[in-house]
């Protein structure tokens, strides 16, 4: 083996295709006690390198070696056992079973062949004081315990087992500050132990946080790798992109129309308490605040599609009784909901059908105008597709994005509702999102962004409002905002309750 | 013309186990390819097809109807009663039948709708509730309708093929345009296929909902008829299990149970797979065990064919 005595990973000439290639001819060395941060564009071949490793996916072909040796998982738990663990993007907790049950499901301890429930007990409290969750009771049920929490018992789960390389991918896109914060002294903690890292995330104030070295990765290959300290962030941009871009143009002035939508007293349940805002045709409102501050509900309620215990909704001077989510397009109304899998795709249908959704009207289907809409849709939001037949499930996540936005494209919509509009997606299509916006802002549409990225709101809007514990705590101008301010703002609802 | 092509795929695999098993029972039997067992199939369709194309639809949506046999029988109960206790003419008391169809179909998707209650238990209430309503309608006994509507049944100008059978090709027809061509069907496939999505496009489901538990309901009040005509009698018993064969037919015709995805000109050949299997046991002199072993491992082996030629071709 050539590789350095301090290499705990080496990858060689790695090559995964599903319908296209995914890696090709990919390398990587990761040292040990090392955290090693991967970017890249959504699509790049990061996840799937994470997949390969932890043995949820086979390889077509290369060489992986562990500290010398051949690792060649062929299913997760023989990973694992070679100290290899994934933390999976999406939640893999089964959620009417114990967080101890959860956390064990494996290797559950037993006596005669009975569970031992108090062994499963003591096993599952260290667990969790590991990671931050030691006040949490092992026998309540998974479901009760929020995302983030849900998370960092998945993250308990990987520690109680011997951890040679752990694996997170996006793994703080559902996590508050402070389970990042628990999230992030873990990573520590375990690196100071000799364990390896690999770190996949779009936010580049963590990877600098946490990381020592950064890959970068595009279109299945490795074009760079830096110490993160060298690493700049419009370097690495333009290392995913191929190409230089502007990551946070400065904001443009706009003429404001007429107010589009406004809200007056909502209430909707304990989440959102007597919210007001107006948002004028051609601006964009910003809605900030911490993660539970109330503003998916906020959306969700002036929506139709949770049920609003009071206040009024007009659109363009006109008031409204929005009961159900029809009777909100109806009245020019459009929602990108937080959720794109869950609430926004039909992931096996094709690209036309979700793209025209929206615009479903008259008696009988005009495929030829569904046609040439979704033709104009994927070309103006450059949407990488093979046909507008291909099932959604099988673009990207910046890409499937792109489809649920502009599906609002085609109904007349005045207001755009949009609730975390890049999660999970990459920096290109990010970019194609701010700038089709802009656009639809340019032509008189009002936009409402919910967003937990401060860079974003404050590039993109004209006004932001912070919502702390369910009521909007102040707005802002732009000449008035600083992070530091929006950040105080989000907690104010917290010191005063 | 590629997505013909793919279309005309997806009906081969299906055209082809059909004549797999013609070509069976004729080299089996030397009465089965003859005129007489065609009449005899062609004749047995039109009840099961049009209650399996109202199936299709539900389990488009993401749903069950449970129900349709019994309510089959209610709508046949009905019939025979008006036509023969009443006296009423033959086309009131036809549209009565399929009116009480849509009224059980527009109580399953009213109540799955609005109470929110899954369509399984809505429609298992009332599959119970339909068939005792059918024997109080006819105090129990069967109804014998002496000929008030053959027409149905008999051969249309001494070809193999009766009215009711061009009924249910017809239906078939419709319900397959419906569902590729008219907005309400590609409402269907998108309420099957994620309802929360369809909801937060601004797709209002409940009446569409409504509207495919009714269609069922009224396919079932139409099957009703043709049965009625075929058996020359109304009978409060009829339709036991149908829910069942319908089920079958359109899950051979590779219908999903989860929703979103079906086609009713697969469920039809599904329907025409099950009645050559009864007709050719039959005809080789298989007994009724027999052919119920037969006819289930038909089935299961439909859809797991089914499962692997789409993993071959993805």
């Amino acid at each position: 083996m050539s590789s350095a005595p301090d290499t705990f990973l080496h990858v060689r000439g790695l090559n995964k295709s599903f319908a296209a290639p995914v890696l090709r001819d990919f390398d990587l060395t990761v040292r040990v006690a090392e955290v090693h941060a991967l970017v890249g564009a959504n699509g790049a071949g990061k996840s799937t390198l994470a997949r390969i490793l932890a043995g949820l996916l086979s390889r077509d072909a290369g060489e992986i070696t562990l500290l010398g040796q051949p690792h060649e998982p062929r299913f997760r738990r023989q990973a694992q056992a070679a100290g290899v663990t994934l933390m999976l993007q999406e939640l893999n907790v089964l959620p009417t079973l114990s967080i101890a049950e959860n956390l064990f499901l494996h290797a559950l301890p037993s006596r005669f062949g009975l569970v031992d429930r108090q062994a499963l007990r003591a096993k599952a409290r260290a667990a969790l004081a590991r990671v931050g969750l030691g006040h949490l009771d092992p026998d309540t049920p998974a479901a009760a315990l929020g995302v983030g929490q849900q998370q960092l018992v998945e993250l308990a789960a990987a520690l109680a087992e011997k951890c040679r390389l752990l694996i997170l991918d996006e793994p703080t896109a559902a996590l508050t500050a402070r389970e990042t914060e628990t999230l992030f002294k873990n990573i520590q903690q375990l690196q100071q132990q000799g364990v390896s890292v690999i770190y996949i995330s779009h936010r580049m104030d963590e990877l600098r946080r946490i990381c020592d070295r950064v890959s970068v990765l595009r279109d299945g290959q490795r074009v760079a790798t830096l110490p993160m300290a060298e690493a700049s962030t419009p370097e690495l941009v333009k290392l995913m992109a191929g190409r230089e871009m502007p990551t946070h143009p400065a904001p443009r002035q706009r003429q404001p129309g007429a107010v589009a939508l406004s809200v007056q007293q909502l209430c909707a349940g304990a989440a959102v308490q007597d919210v007001s805002f107006e948002v004028r045709g051609g601006e964009i409102l910003g809605i900030s605040g911490l993660v539970g501050a109330g503003r998916t509900e906020t959306l969700r309620a002036i929506f139709g599609a949770d049920r609003c215990d009071g206040g009024s909704i007009t659109i363009q001077g006109r008031a409204t009784n929005i009961r159900q989510p029809s009777d909100a397009v109806a009245a020019g109304l459009a929602l990108v909901p937080e959720d794109r899998k869950q609430h926004g795709l039909l992931l096996p249908q094709s690209i036309r059908v979700n793209g025209t959704l929206a615009a479903l009207k008259n008696i009988f289907i005009r495929r030829d105008d569904e046609t040439s809409a979704t033709a104009r849709l994927v070309e103006r939001l450059a949407v990488k597709c093979n046909s507008a037949e291909q099932a959604v499930s099988t673009l990207s996540g910046g890409n499937q994005q792109k489809i649920v936005i502009g599906r609002w494209l085609l109904p007349d919509s005045k207001v755009l509702l949009l609730d975390e509009p890049t999660r999970g997606v990459d920096v290109p299509a990010k970019e194609a999102i701010y700038k089709l916006l802009r656009e639809l802002a340019d032509d008189g549409k009002a936009i409402v962004i919910v967003s937990s990225e401060l860079p974003e709101l404050m590039a993109l809007c004209d006004r932001i409002a912070v919502m702390s514990a369910g009521r909007i705590v102040r707005e802002f101008l732009p000449h008035e905002w600083t992070p530091e301010k929006l950040t105080e703002a989000a907690f104010r609802g917290h010191l005063t309750a | 013309m590629k997505k013909f092509l793919h279309r005309f795929r997806d009906y081969a695999a299906l055209v082809l186990i059909l004549v797999a098993l013609v070509a069976l029972f004729g080299s089996l039997s030397n009465h089965f390819l003859t005129a007489a067992t065609f009449n005899s199939v062609a004749n047995r369709i039109p009840t099961l097809t049009l209650v399996a194309t109202g199936m299709t639809l539900v389990l488009i949506i993401g749903g069950i109807d449970l129900s349709v046999g019994s309510v089959l029988a209610l709508a046949a109960a009905v019939l025979g009663v008006l036509l023969v206790d009443w006296h009423w003419p033959l086309l009131l008391s036809a549209l009565a039948a399929v009116a009480v169809g849509v009224a059980a179909g527009f109580f399953n998707g009213f109540v799955c709708v609005k109470l929110r209650v899954p369509s399984f238990i809505v429609t298992l209430g009332t599959l119970e509730m339909a068939r005792g309503l059918a024997y109080l309608t006819t105090n129990s006994q069967t109804k014998y309708l002496a000929g008030k509507v053959d027409a149905l049944a008999q051969p249309i100008a001494g070809l193999p093929i009766t009215p009711a059978t061009l009924l249910a090709v017809l239906v078939v027809v419709a319900a397959q345009f419906m569902l590729s061509r008219a907005v309400i069907g590609r409402k269907m496939i998108a309420i099957g296929t994620n309802e929360a999505a369809t909801r937060l496009a601004g797709i209002a489901t409940a009446p569409v909902k409504v509207f495919v538990f009714a269609t069922a309901g009224a396919l079932a009040g139409l099957g009703a008829i043709c049965q009625s005509a075929r058996l020359g009698a109304s009978d409060p018993n009829g339709g036991v299990g149908l829910e069942l064969s319908a089920i079958a037919a359109a899950v051979i015709g590779g219908t999903s149970l989860s929703g979103g995805k079906g086609s009713v000109v697969c469920t039809f050949i599904g329907v025409l797979i099950i009645a050559t299997l009864e007709a050719g046991l039959a005809q080789i002199g298989a007994s009724e065990p027999v052919k119920r072993l037969v006819t289930g491992a038909v089935i299961v082996l439909a859809v797991v064919a089914d499962g692997l030629r789409k993993k071959s071709q993805s």
